[in-house]
């Protein structure tokens, strides 16, 4: 899965920056190629190498970049077909985030091997939970928040996320959840996916 | 018969319970009228009032065989049926019956079997008409995702195939000119021999005077001749022939299906005239010509490459030394001058 990220990280500074910049970055982070694949499977560490390097180019921090490309994994059309599918995950916000444990065994029944996060929620109070994310690639994390941020804005949930200190090696977010009906949901019809 | 009879341990369900166990239930009275629908099946319904008609009248059981009946319905209680609504008739639906203790009604629950992804879409249904046992959810989920990979699949491979075949391409043209290179030639040459094919001509042609133009005006204005001299090939050849570059000044034309002498020899003298025109390159200008040899495969009793390209170029050095800017047909005499 590695590789959809990559992609949208390339996606990401093309579509914001253009492509003189991405063009810049690539050289940047010495990639040897032209474009990343969704479909294919990359070291891990590339990613912060190039998020490095576009951080670097663009004044940005690292993770900062890194959110903002997880959001562009959710809201921009795109990725609809994405959007869609975690969709699927519930009603609301809240029951959203109880399917995030399922999303591995979801995803890889569409594609087996595939290398998904396994996410861990734990309900801390009636708005406080905890989730931590266990990836080959923990520098990812902030893809995740920003992908996870962006969902809650599907759903029109009002929610403060942030990136905390874990007692271990896996990422670890705090998310309250202020509001899960603040606004209207995106519109999500599940007899209208374009096949 | 399975006939649940009050004797047995019991279970009793309010109808909205029943409602959100099943929700796709149909709830018929002893007569075979429909007391009671579940939520998502009365969407199928579309507004259209089910309570009180008469269950065949909304649907056609067909499975394990047609069934028009209370009587017949309660004899396959528990079993696997196979049905159709009125009110979605392209639908094939699956279901169950249950008999209610003493006969006194029927509950019959639905599902899409494998016309889900029809059924959500043509009534709309969404994540909360269906029980969070029903796997339904599941499947449409799978469906969207798998023709997603399938989508990105695609994608990934077409992009592959573009760019395999801008490689190929690559590595078969030669980069100044744009004319095939010495392996192309190669391949056409291989196929040429190797598969049934027409006689054909093989032209060989080396520059005259180019070298002076090298050394006077520099290796920038020699190119700009060579891409010159390419453009007169693209032009004077057919576009089955192929022309090639295979050396500094040297190239290789492929005359396909071309055992007329006379043909032949009206080509290499186009050529010839073609590019003894004036080169013009910033304010020189700059004249060459050309030394042809050519040699037909029609000649040969097993045609060989090697052979034919040896024999053009005993023809093309007959040319230069009967004064260049001329073509010569190869003749075996040429083979014995040469030794």
């Amino acid at each position: 899965m590695n590789g959809l990220i990559n992609r949208a990280l390339q996606g990401f500074l093309m579509e914001t920056y253009g492509t003189s910049v991405w063009e810049a970055v690539r050289r940047d982070a010495q990639l040897g190629f032209d474009d990343f694949e969704a479909m294919l499977r990359y070291e891990t560490g590339i990613t912060a190498q190039v998020a490095k390097a576009a951080a670097k180019r663009l004044d940005k921090s690292p993770a900062a970049l890194l959110e903002d490309v997880g959001t562009f994994l959710i809201a921009h059309q795109k990725h609809e077909r994405l959007r869609r599918l975690l969709r699927f995950g519930g009603n609301d916000f809240r029951e959203f985030l109880f399917s995030l444990e399922d999303l591995p065994g979801r995803a890889r029944m569409a594609l087996p091997g595939l290398d998904v996060p396994e996410f861990i929620l734990a309900q801390k109070s009636a708005t406080r939970f905890e989730l931590t994310v266990v990836w080959r690639d923990s520098q990812l994390a902030p893809v995740i928040l920003g992908a996870v941020r962006a969902m809650a804005d599907e759903y029109g949930a009002l929610v403060l996320l942030e990136l905390v200190e874990g007692d271990g090696p896996d990422a670890v977010m705090a998310l309250d959840l202020l509001d899960n009906e603040f606004a209207e949901a995106r519109s999500f019809e599940l007899g209208e996916a374009a096949l | 018969m399975t006939v649940h009879t009050a004797t047995e341990p019991g279970l009793y369900l309010s109808a909205k319970a029943l409602d959100a166990l099943l929700p796709m239930h149909i709830w018929l009275d002893a007569e075979g009228r429909v007391l009671r629908v579940g939520p998502t099946m009365s969407k199928l319904a579309e507004g259209k009032t089910w309570i009180g008609k008469h269950f065949f009248s909304l649907a056609e059981i067909r499975r394990p065989t047609r069934i028009e009946d209370v009587r017949a319905l309660h004899a396959v209680s528990g079993h696997r049926l196979g049905l159709r609504l009125s009110a979605m008739p392209d639908l094939q639906l699956r279901g169950q019956a249950l008999s209610l203790p003493d006969l006194s009604g029927i509950v019959i629950d639905i599902s899409f079997g494998v016309s889900f992804a029809d059924a959500v879409e043509q009534r709309g249904l969404t994540l909360s008409d269906f029980s969070p046992c029903d796997q339904t959810v599941e499947l449409l989920y799978l469906r969207e995702a798998i023709s997603a990979v399938a989508h990105e699949s695609r994608n990934l491979t077409d992009r592959l195939i573009a760019s395999e075949h801008a490689a190929q391409t690559r590595a078969l043209t030669d980069a100044l000119t744009g004319l095939a290179n010495r392996r192309a030639l190669d391949d056409l040459l291989f196929k040429l021999l190797h598969e049934p094919a027409a006689p054909f001509t093989l032209i060989h042609m080396d520059l005259d005077f180019f070298k002076q133009i090298n050394d006077e005006l520099g290796h920038a204005a020699g190119d700009a001749v060579l891409v010159r001299v390419a453009q007169v090939l693209r032009d004077e050849v057919r576009e089955a022939d192929v022309a090639a570059r295979v050396g500094g000044d040297e190239f290789v034309i492929v005359l396909r299906n071309c055992d007329d002498p006379m043909f032949v020899e009206r080509i290499a003298e186009r050529l010839i005239d073609r590019l003894e025109e004036p080169i013009e390159i910033g304010n020189e200008s700059c004249r060459i010509s050309a030394s042809v040899g050519s040699t037909r495969s029609s000649s040969y009793q097993r045609p060989d490459a090697d052979q034919m390209l040896r024999d053009a170029d005993l023809a093309l050095y007959a040319s230069k030394r009967a004064g260049r800017g001329r073509h010569s047909f190869f003749s075996s005499e040429m083979n014995s001058g040469a030794k």
